[in-house]
């Protein structure tokens, strides 16, 4: 069976001693910045890229890719224990989370959140491994056209699923290809928008963009708000495993999460965040027998499904990116730098060309969950212990590791300065309630569409109909269009907002 | 006419601010046709649409009630100047600027001045406690970047190191 000789030649790659070693950094520092709020996978993965140049691509994939799902198991601990969300994907945790640790269960909502998380995680593994062969071979068919028009898609997708206003989405993403077009013009060899300063002419390093905006954008943000009363719960951590009757509650609810989550995760703008909140409202419309918890007040249901949801979209989100070339979410635009820095061309030809990598990397995500239950769980305590750490200490820290990020990727201040820029930027978009993840993908697809467009157009001498009678690209196309439109009908429009009011 | 949304019609200045830039530079480059695109095609059409955009959001801004007036809020200049300032320091430090003669005092002198400024930004300052932090980080800075992980990244000042 082909599948299974791959996955054996994954996990002869993902099992060497370096390699397992790789995906126990990313895990733990995933679950670090999972449990701590106010730093997010992004700004983690930017700061720690300088760290793997030495490294070959294969650990460093894998190490940077622990740090996503990592942090989607890490969320889930200060969402019960505080009542904060540790990361985005964790908020809807917080609800039912929150109130079962107020009620003395926060063990078994930690237990629950890691479990099913666990289980997810292994599904969206196996449909990354599925799935991967049929959509390399349906890549092979796209031509410019197609390219460009599944860019569209992901870039509309990704709007549309911004929280706030649309039309703000659409600017952010906008601009971002714009920025993503400073530097030389590959075709011409014109420096753009690079003002003779040397550094410009190589363009503006996603690291510094990634690195201002989500982190001292951020940071920033955080320094300007009024500190809430913080509830820990450190004391009561017990009883950690599920009964069966907790067990017959649970099952159902992990199930409809990871397929909620594991289809939301492939499309575009799609990722962790939206599966959580989907599921949840999901779980909700699905009803409860008499007797049960109601939603809000603790059921255990509103803890597993969402948690499920998170992580399997978490691992689905690297279908495009693994079999398309194309990332869905600002996460996986991250993802495609690091692969571009370890000279990996991203897109259908991984597969071919960098089997090793390809199924190593695949195999090492259900190695990392595997590691993830046990840092989780059994060593839950340590985790406790840190969100005590005051954010005095956390922010300074946080700012170092940035600037020496930003430093190390290019050995040079240059970039140190325009970080700051970028932060201040960020911090400006955050307080006029513009989201910046569509500018970093915006940044990241920003070249590749314009490649595309112009070699379509060129093929088709001119003629812009190309993109809607080829019918593969017209598809895509029309997916877009729909996209849009399903957002702009006035029952989805309010269903939309209250979705992300929770936040 | 009333702003109805203080956090839109801003942001929709900046963005028609940031079309306007993007779409003259671009007009500067050679734009080509369709068939045969110049280095300002893509851009110029870019920015012509953020532009609109722009125009878009100053618009819906002016005519779309919100409830609270979407005000933007007071802005954490103490807090964003200090994390920009520290940084800003940290690059000074690290790669001196010849400019003015200054020489590079290196990572860990970076890491102490970056701690410090950056410290000063949070809700309570205490000095002993921004100092205590800044020894850690720089020894844990100076063990993973420069023992463990060899970046080439000065740890000293070039007047030490010789």
């Amino acid at each position: 069976m082909d599948l299974f000789s791959n996955l054996s030649l994954g996990f002869g790659v993902a099992l060497t001693p370096i390699n397992l070693l790789y995906a126990f950094i990313g895990c733990f520092f995933g679950t670090l910045i999972g449990v701590l709020p106010g730093i997010g996978p992004v700004a983690t993965i930017a700061m720690l890229l300088p760290a793997t140049f030495a490294l070959p691509p294969v650990s460093a994939l894998i190490m940077l890719a622990g740090i996503y799902y990592g942090a989607q198991y890490g969320g889930s601990t200060t969402s019960i224990l505080v009542n904060l969300p540790g990361e985005a994907s964790s908020v809807v945790t917080c609800i039912d989370g929150y109130q079962m640790a107020r009620q003395g269960r926060a063990g078994l909502a930690l237990a629950t959140a890691a479990l099913g998380s666990f289980f997810a995680g292994s599904v969206g593994v196996l449909m990354l491994a599925a799935f991967a062969r049929p959509l390399t071979v349906l890549a092979s068919k796209f031509g410019p056209a197609e390219y460009f028009s599944l860019m569209v898609l992901g870039l509309i997708g990704a709007v549309v699923l911004a929280s706030g206003s649309l039309l703000k989405a659409i600017a952010m993403t906008v601009l971002g290809l714009l920025l993503g077009i400073v530097g030389t013009d590959v075709n011409s060899g014109v420096p753009r928008f690079s003002f003779g300063i040397p550094e410009l002419i190589d363009g503006i390093g996603f690291v510094v963009i990634a690195m201002g905006i989500f982190g001292y954008g951020e940071i920033v943000s955080n320094l300007g708000q009024a500190e809430g009363e913080r509830e820990v719960f450190t004391t009561e951590v017990h009883d950690l495993f599920p009964t069966k009757r907790d067990f017959k509650d649970i099952t159902p609810a992990v199930l409809r999460g990871t397929v909620v989550g594991s289809i939301l995760g492939v499309l575009p703008g799609g990722g962790a965040l939206l599966g959580a909140f989907a599921a949840y409202a999901l779980e909700k419309k699905v009803g409860q027998r008499p007797g049960d918890i109601p939603f809000g007040k603790g059921n255990i249901r509103g803890v597993a499904s969402p948690e499920s949801a998170n992580n399997a979209g978490a691992q689905t989100s690297f279908i495009p990116l693994l079999t398309l070339g194309i990332p869905p979410n600002a996460v996986m635009a991250l993802m495609i730098g690091a692969m571009i820095i370890h000279n990996i061309q991203p897109g259908p030809q991984v597969m071919a060309r960098n089997p090793e990598l390809f199924w190593g990397l695949i195999a090492s995500m259900w190695i990392g969950n595997l590691m993830l239950v046990i840092l989780n769980l059994p060593l839950n305590g340590m985790w406790i212990r840190l969100l005590k750490v005051p954010y005095d200490f956390l922010f300074p820290a946080i700012v170092l590791f940035c600037a020496i990020g930003v430093y190390a990727t290019n050995n040079n201040t240059f970039d140190i300065w325009m970080v700051a820029l970028f932060g201040f930027v960020g911090y400006l978009f955050i307080k006029l309630g513009c989201e910046p993840a569509p500018l970093l993908l915006g940044f990241i697809l920003g070249p590749m569409m314009e490649e595309n467009l112009r070699r379509a157009l060129l093929l088709s001498l001119g003629d812009w109909s190309t993109f809607v009678t080829r019918p593969l690209s017209a598809g895509l196309l029309a997916a877009a269009v729909l996209m849009l439109f399903v957002v702009l009908l006035p029952a989805v429009k309010t269903k939309r907002k209250a979705a992300f009011i929770e936040e | 006419m009333k702003i109805k949304s203080q956090k839109d019609f801003f942001s929709g200045l900046l963005f028609m601010g940031f079309g306007v830039a993007f779409a003259w530079g671009a007009a500067t480059y050679k734009v080509g046709q369709a068939d045969r695109m110049g280095p300002g095609y893509f851009p110029l059409m870019l920015g012509i649409l953020m532009t609109v955009l722009g125009v878009l959001i100053v618009a819906k801004a002016l005519v779309v009630k919100t409830e609270s007036g979407d005000k933007i809020g007071g802005w954490a200049w103490k807090p964003l100047a200090y994390v920009l300032g520290a940084n800003l320091a940290f690059g000074v430090l690290l790669g001196g600027l010849p400019g003015i003669g200054l020489p590079a005092f290196g990572l860990v002198a970076g890491i102490y001045v970056l701690t410090l400024v950056a410290s000063l930004a949070g809700k309570r300052f205490g000095f002993r406690r921004a100092l205590v932090l800044a020894t850690v980080l720089a020894a844990f800075s100076y063990l993973v970047f420069i023992v463990f992980l060899k970046l080439q990244i000065p740890a000293w000042p070039a007047f030490l190191a010789g």
